[in-house]
């Protein structure tokens, strides 16, 4: 059974003062993702991806369409006590200590006072936190207020997360903790739904993805199908062949770059491959590896965006 | 279940409450303010001891009248932004993801600052009941006019808040403050609105200036700092009248509110 059921949304905006404008920020996405599963949407600024997770929550009404969540409609307030949220670039009451703000989240989210403590400190510690508790949130950097972010999505233990950008604003050590706490909340059976274009992020965690541009699905799928679909490249690396001999290589190749240790040779499929091994034996080189391409996200995402 | 249930709606009202309360205070709004009106009735102090008799009188007037200029003031610039700043820096969007109605959150918001007003008020006016301490040099019978009179006050400033929050769903902060203080304005003066609905020369001026009267908060009869500082407590028939007519007005103005709300996109 689908957790999260988007079906035709589409998110008109009125924009502009005196001649107003409809602007289609959505246009009749529909979505099924399922429990305990990984799901990345992805996109550039724009595309309607944090529109999306506004609609779900219940932020933004629809202009057409409809949304469930865990089997309740979108606007069921009590089934929010069973999902967490992380907004994009969070801001939080700054006149609070990062403990008082999850403690004020919990009493929200109906958890007891003593359970709520439990669970502060407890995420605090997990996020790294702990020794920031008691400090106001004024004086939190961008990436501590995106830990606290994690945290009070997590206060009520929620079933369903929807994470907005969770990786904006993070240095690389940041990413790659929030990546791995992620990847340690999935463990636990939990259903992800986040945004981001760190596309590096999206490979190492999701199993699926949307792909959203100006509003509109392009693309949807497990990972590697999407790949594997626009892939039948290889690429060759040699070492030692000099120039006469890649002159011929290069009239089978799709493009070459060389470097002074060794050449990367592009050949559109595997036919040519027997006959450029030949070549490079027959010029005294050596091979250093034959690699299918993988066609990488960011390769995906630019013709996508390019072509719609 | 349902009793569990609305002490949730409560707990949950309260949580919001409390936390718009800890935001004033941190802010510093209260310690300000309190230490103003203590030197404003120390003013008093001394101006009573130049005229002789009238102390209480004096200490009275001014104390109220600053603990109403004041209360006002908080009602208004706090009042005015606190929907209007949680929706430009996005916190409503943490709150309202998480299990709480949107008419939980305006009434949170409401009795926080109706919290601080109460906290604010009542030191204000223990302020001014320990300056006629002292310049009577002990128990004064100004000191039963004294509460009561304070009492209205912060009744009126529970309808200028509504007002403020109000306007703080729709507007922005700016224009908030500016409709606040109009509508204060006209309220206070409302028996001159109503004089001036039944003189006017045009039907139309009649018309609408009547229907301003009524639909606008009459203030008028929550000031009792003059009688009060003559030693005259508040009838308790305009304490028990002012009291339902603040709640009936205050309900009508958070229900419009809470409608307003909750058509709100959070882009």
């Amino acid at each position: 059974m689908s957790v999260i059921e988007v079906e035709n949304l589409t998110q008109d905006y009125l924009t502009g003062f005196w001649r107003k404008r409809s602007v289609r920020a959505l246009d009749s996405l529909s979505l099924q993702i399922a429990s305990g599963e990984v799901f990345g949407l992805l996109g550039p600024n724009g595309a309607g991806k944090t529109t999306t997770f506004k609609i779900l929550l219940g932020l933004i009404r629809p202009t057409t369409g409809s949304a469930w969540i865990l089997g309740s409609a979108i606007d069921d307030v009590a089934m929010r006590r069973r999902i967490g949220y992380l907004p994009e670039q969070p801001y939080f009451y700054d006149y609070l200590t990062a403990r008082e703000f999850l403690l004020y989240c919990g009493a929200l989210c109906d958890l007891p006072k003593t359970e709520a403590a439990e669970r502060a400190d407890k995420l605090l510690h997990q996020v790294g936190l702990a020794d920031s508790a008691d400090k106001q949130l004024r004086k939190f950097s961008k990436g501590m207020l995106q830990r606290v972010g994690l945290a009070q999505a997590l206060i009520h233990d929620p079933e369903v997360l929807f994470l907005d950008e969770p990786m904006s604003g993070l240095d690389p050590l940041g990413r790659r903790e929030v990546r791995d706490f992620v990847v340690g909340l999935r463990a636990q059976g939990k259903t992800i739904f986040f945004s981001s274009h760190i596309l590096a992020d999206v490979e190492a965690m999701c199993d699926r993805v949307a792909i959203l541009n100006k509003g509109r699905l392009i693309e949807s799928g497990k990972l590697s199908e999407i790949l594997k679909a626009h892939s039948n490249e290889l690429e060759v690396v040699v070492s030692g062949v000099t120039e006469p001999a890649l002159a011929e290589i290069r009239s089978l190749a799709l493009s070459i770059s060389a470097s002074p240790d060794n050449a990367r040779i592009r050949l559109k499929d595997d036919r040519d491959l027997a006959r450029m091994l030949e070549l490079t034996h027959a010029a005294g080189g050596r091979i250093v590896s034959v690699n299918p391409v993988r066609e990488s996200l960011e390769d995906l995402f630019v013709r996508e965006v390019k072509g719609s | 279940m349902i009793f569990v249930d609305e002490k949730n709606k409560a707990l949950k009202i309260t949580a919001i409450a409390y936390n718009t309360f800890r935001e004033s205070v941190r802010d510093r709004v209260l310690y300000n303010l309190v230490l103003f009106v203590a030197l404003i009735v120390a003013a008093a102090s001394v101006i009573g001891r130049i005229a002789v008799g009238q102390e209480a009188k004096i200490i009275i007037d001014v104390g109220l009248s600053a603990t109403s200029v004041f209360g006002l003031l908080i009602a208004i610039f706090i009042g005015i932004g606190l929907v209007s700043k949680e929706i430009e820096k996005r916190t409503v969007a943490v709150i309202l993801s998480k299990p709480v109605r949107r008419s939980q959150f305006i009434l949170g918001k409401y009795f926080g600052l109706c919290l601080t007003l109460l906290v604010n008020t009542t030191a204000m006016a223990a302020a001014v009941a320990l300056a006629l301490i002292f310049a009577k040099g002990g128990f004064d019978a100004a000191q039963l006019a004294l509460w009561p009179a304070a009492y209205l006050i912060f009744l009126e400033l529970a309808v200028m808040t509504a007002v403020a929050l109000l306007f703080s769903c729709f507007s922005t902060p700016a224009l908030s403050a500016l409709f606040t203080l109009l509508i204060f304005l006209i309220g206070r003066w409302s028996p001159d609105l109503k004089l001036f609905a039944e003189t006017a020369d045009s039907a139309a001026t009649r018309i609408v200036s009547r229907a301003l009267y009524h639909l606008l908060p009459n203030l008028a009869s929550f000031n009792f700092i003059n009688e009060a500082a003559y030693g005259e407590s508040v009838p308790a028939r305009l304490l028990a009248g002012n009291t339902v007519y603040a709640i009936c007005y205050v309900a009508a103005l958070l229900a419009v509110a809470v409608l307003i709300f909750d058509r709100r996109n959070f882009k």
